[in-house]
């Protein structure tokens, strides 16, 4: 018998123009011990259907139509209240984000021992005893000392934790994992997922894992259940939906999902320089140059060392390559990558950059005007396309700001750069009059890359600049990059903890742990014959890989 | 999510121009820009949420005001119907009412509300609702002048010490720090004192007093909006400083402090009519409000419409003006 068997739900919101249906008649069984992920992009429905299974809809959410059967019971149409006994007890629910998850001004044991307070544990004692229990179970060392803290004092992987020990504590039959690991760091990713199946291993809980991660799906469920739209386009074992998918979507996102691609290492081109080899010696090859870069942090409190982010930190970048920084969040690549574009002044060590003349100058020192002109060199793409856009300004003056700024051509002129530039991202003309607002997050990493091509700079830092973005999305951006980078002869420092993204667009690689690199090479070399140790875990973290080699 | 009928165009148009440009890469560019198309809704938060297909409203017309949620708010259109009509008593008060403000008819002193004496008369045979319309223009216009400095001298303060920092940072700060820490009243008799009594100079007192809440809130907007990525991707694109300020931080930041305007205002004209009341603002006859209630707060016992009806108007504009600031700092959100 399944634990939960849903048939054709359908939820629909209220909005302007009337009720509009979101989920479109989905059909999910989950049986006794099973993994069942529901896999879609975002805006599929998948988090809608999930939370509409406990009533846990947002405002103005409605159930339309189908049944829910927990375990045979059917709660379809049930009030709240009699939900309020299903929910932690029957089904436990582990949220998306573990820092917004919380309560941050309560400590970690009495918001786990909560769910067990509400559901009639009376006893104090005996409510400290299973939290502490609980807190152990799910791997947190000395969980006394963890039940006394605030959530502000634990990593995001511990809160995580937490959360999944709150969403066990009444040993729910089912577990629904709404994107558990979707904001942690990979091997920290891998983790919690490798707990979330020992508890299903050992108390024979089900769990329904949602995930827009192809990988992780293939990794851990036995059964796939593909979204798009709000409908169930595919679904069946895990092995069958990866080896024959059936249906276009499930193939497009096959295609798309970077950690199970296998397509071949790009490779520094040696065509420039085997073609004129006499235009080869007189161009120095190296766009970048980071040499023995040190940047410390103060840190509050007296006698306190400083925090040093990056420690002697070196790499080269050829001129029309990319090189990717990748490690965990901590490991000081997205300082580098400030260091490098200048938002931060080195405390030792020279970064090299070419200039207009072809040689390598050092800007480790630059300020005011001069530091104002290295713009026009070097340009950032931030990670967030929702913050790193002026809400107020249109399209078309945020990518033409950087000409603006060099007083380059009329405005005329300025506006039709603007539009070419547009056209070079593959953005619709008419987005120009449109503010990031009416952006789809894709759209508006297209602007930030339009905008950071506007001064035809040599180089562009992209920091986490994929991350963000959705399976599809983010293949269609790195397609992207990769076309301009042949056109325009663009040099990329690609900042990134997603080795699987790394390993599709990057040439070379530094590997960076505690703000030092611990392994460079070319992409090919890191990825089949990684020589540090943290290489191999990072390469053994990412989901799906075990799938491909098998 | 389907493709809202309004974005078809959009999507020939998206193909078609990338095809033109893509050459070799048709096919590819030609899949980009259907992908981009498909998903050209509205923000994801909002898309989870459930909101419409098609494009959000513009962020801030004055129409969005009416527009938000699902229905208009009814206290939202009586309050701005309210300030309407105070502002139009001020401009044009000869349409409201027939009687004179200054000059009574001694005869018909101390009536009480009547279809004739929409508030009564007072003791000297004036029509309460008349002074009360023509008073609107020294309560309004005090009320402006007295927004006016606030905001102008607090806004300066505030965005220096966010943009620059620093010790003028501290400085400023510290300056408006010692002026949040004297009472209110205190202030604005003691700047009157300087500058002499009258209705300007009340509206100008009113107004040094504003100046520490405007400078506290313009610089933590300022010091909020400095932080954001997109300031920081303007000074990495070559923004000049004075640039960045004048382009990001201050469209940026200056929503909340209209909306603290728009509060001021409210409360301006209620310390207007303090100051009216004590006898600092403008002198008897000018039918200034807070002086109106003063007038008739010796006829309580005898005569309530004389404080209780001019009262009753001041606090109603206040109401509105508080309820429309309400909705100008929602809109920030």
């Amino acid at each position: 018998m399944s634990v939960l068997d849903v048939q054709g739900l359908r939820v629909s919101y209220d909005s302007r123009a009337g009720r509009r249906e979101v989920v479109h008649g989905v059909d999910v069984s989950v049986g006794e011990g099973a993994v069942v992920a529901l896999v879609g992009e975002s805006g599929s429905g998948k988090s809608t259907t999930a939370h509409a299974l406990i009533g846990l809809l947002p405002e103005g959410g409605r159930v339309d139509g189908g049944s829910i059967a927990l375990g045979g019971v059917d709660i379809t149409g049930w009030s709240q209240q009699r939900l309020r006994a299903v929910r932690g007890a029957q089904v436990g629910l582990v949220p998306q984000d573990p820092v917004s998850s919380l309560d941050p001004v309560r400590p970690i044991g009495v918001q786990v021992g909560e769910v067990l307070r509400l559901h009639g544990v009376r006893s104090a004692a005996v409510r400290r005893a299973r939290v502490l229990e609980l807190l152990e179970r799910v791997g947190l060392d000395d969980p006394a000392l963890r039940a006394r803290q605030y959530p502000h004092e634990l990593s995001g992987g511990m809160r995580q934790r937490v959360l999944i020990a709150t969403a066990i504590a009444l040993r729910p039959r089912l577990i629904i994992a709404d994107e558990p690991t979707s904001a942690l760091d990979v091997t920290v990713q891998r983790r919690i997922l490798d707990l979330i199946d020992d508890l299903r291993r050992e108390e024979g809980t089900s769990v329904l894992l949602v995930t827009h991660d192809l990988g992780v799906a293939a990794d851990r469920a036995q059964r796939i259940v593909v979204l798009n739209q709000g409908r169930v386009v595919e679904q069946g074992p895990s092995a069958g939906i990866l080896s024959s998918p059936a249906d276009v979507y499930t193939r497009q996102l096959l295609a798309d999902a970077p950690a199970l691609a296998v397509g071949d290492f790009r490779r520094p081109a040696p065509a420039l320089f085997l073609r004129d080899a006499a235009a080869a010696a007189a161009e120095n090859p190296y766009v970048i140059v980071a040499d023995g870069l040190v940047k410390e942090f103060a840190v509050h409190g007296r006698g306190r060392e400083p925090f040093r982010a990056v420690d002697d930190v070196s790499f080269q970048v050829r001129r029309g390559t990319t090189h990717a920084l990748v490690g965990e969040s901590g490991s000081g690549k997205t300082t580098t990558a400030r260091l490098v574009t200048r938002f931060l002044q080195p405390d030792a060590g020279r970064i090299e950059l070419v200039g207009s003349s072809g040689e390598l100058a050092d800007i480790g020192g630059l300020r005011g005007e001069g530091l104002r002109r290295l713009r026009r060199r070097i340009q950032l793409v931030y990670q967030n396309p929702f913050s790193s856009l002026d809400p107020r300004q249109n399209v078309a003056q945020i990518v033409a700001e950087p000409l603006h700024n060099f007083r380059e051509g009329t405005r005329a002129e300025r506006s039709a750069r603007a539009a070419e530039l547009l056209d070079r991202v593959a953005l619709p003309a008419d987005l120009l009059e449109r503010t990031p607002r009416e952006l789809s997050g894709g759209q508006r990493q297209r602007v930030a890359i339009a905008r950071a091509l506007a001064i035809r700079p040599d180089v562009v830092v992209l920091d986490e600049a994929v991350s963000a973005l959705d399976v599809t999305v983010q293949a269609r951006i790195l397609e992207l990059l990769e076309s301009l980078q042949q056109e325009l002869g663009l040099t990329y420092l690609f900042i990134s903890h997603d080795l699987a993204v790394v390993r599709r667009i990057s040439h070379t690689v530094s590997v960076m742990r505690r703000g030092r690199v611990v392994e460079a090479g070319s992409t090919e070399d890191i990825f089949t014959s990684p020589a540090h140790e943290y290489t191999r875990e990072l390469l053994a973290a990412v989901p799906g890989r075990s799938e491909v080699a098998a | 999510m389907t493709l809202p009928q309004a974005h078809a165009p959009i999507l020939e148009d998206g193909t078609d121009a990338a095809a033109a440009v893509g050459g070799g890469d048709d096919a590819r560019v030609r899949g980009e820009a259907r992908d981009e198309a498909a998903v050209t809704v509205v923000d994801p938060i909002a898309r989870d949420a459930g909101a419409a297909d098609g494009l959000p409203e513009r962020r801030f017309s004055a129409a969005r005001l009416f527009a938000r949620g699902r229905r208009p708010s009814w206290a939202l259109l009586v309050a701005v119907a309210v300030i309407v009509i105070a502002v139009l008593w001020a401009v044009v008060p000869w349409l409201f009412t027939s009687y004179d403000p200054i000059v009574g008819v001694p005869a018909e002193k101390l009536l009480p509300p009547s279809a004739a004496h929409w508030f009564g008369t007072d003791a000297i045979g004036r029509d309460l609702y008349a002074r009360v319309v023509y008073g609107a223009i020294h309560s309004l216009s005090g009320a402006l002048i007295a927004v006016t400095v606030g905001l102008a001298a607090g806004t300066v303060i505030g965005v220096l010490a966010g943009s620059i920092g620093g010790w003028l940072d501290d400085v400023l700060m510290r300056l408006v720090d010692v002026l949040l820490s004297i009472p209110g009243l205190l202030l604005m008799l003691s700047v009157i004192i300087l500058l002499g009594f009258g209705t300007v100079n009340a509206a100008i007192a009113v107004g040094v007093v504003s100046i520490a809440s405007f400078a506290r809130l313009s610089r933590s907007e300022v010091v909020r909006v400095r932080r954001t990525d997109y300031v920081e991707a303007a000074f990495g694109s070559g923004g000049t400083f004075a640039a960045v300020l004048g382009r990001h931080v201050l469209p940026n930041s200056l929503t909340a402090v209209v909306g603290l305007a728009a509060l001021q205002f409210g409360s301006a004209i209620l310390a207007i009519s303090t100051l009216g009341f004590l006898g600092y603002g403008a002198p008897p006859p000018t039918p200034e409000w807070g002086l109106l209630i003063a007038e008739g707060r010796n006829y309580v016992a005898t005569a309530w419409w004389l404080t209780t009806l001019p009262g009753l108007v001041v606090l109603v504009v206040v109401l509105s003006a508080n309820r429309i600031s309400q909705s100008i700092g929602r809109g920030t959100r």
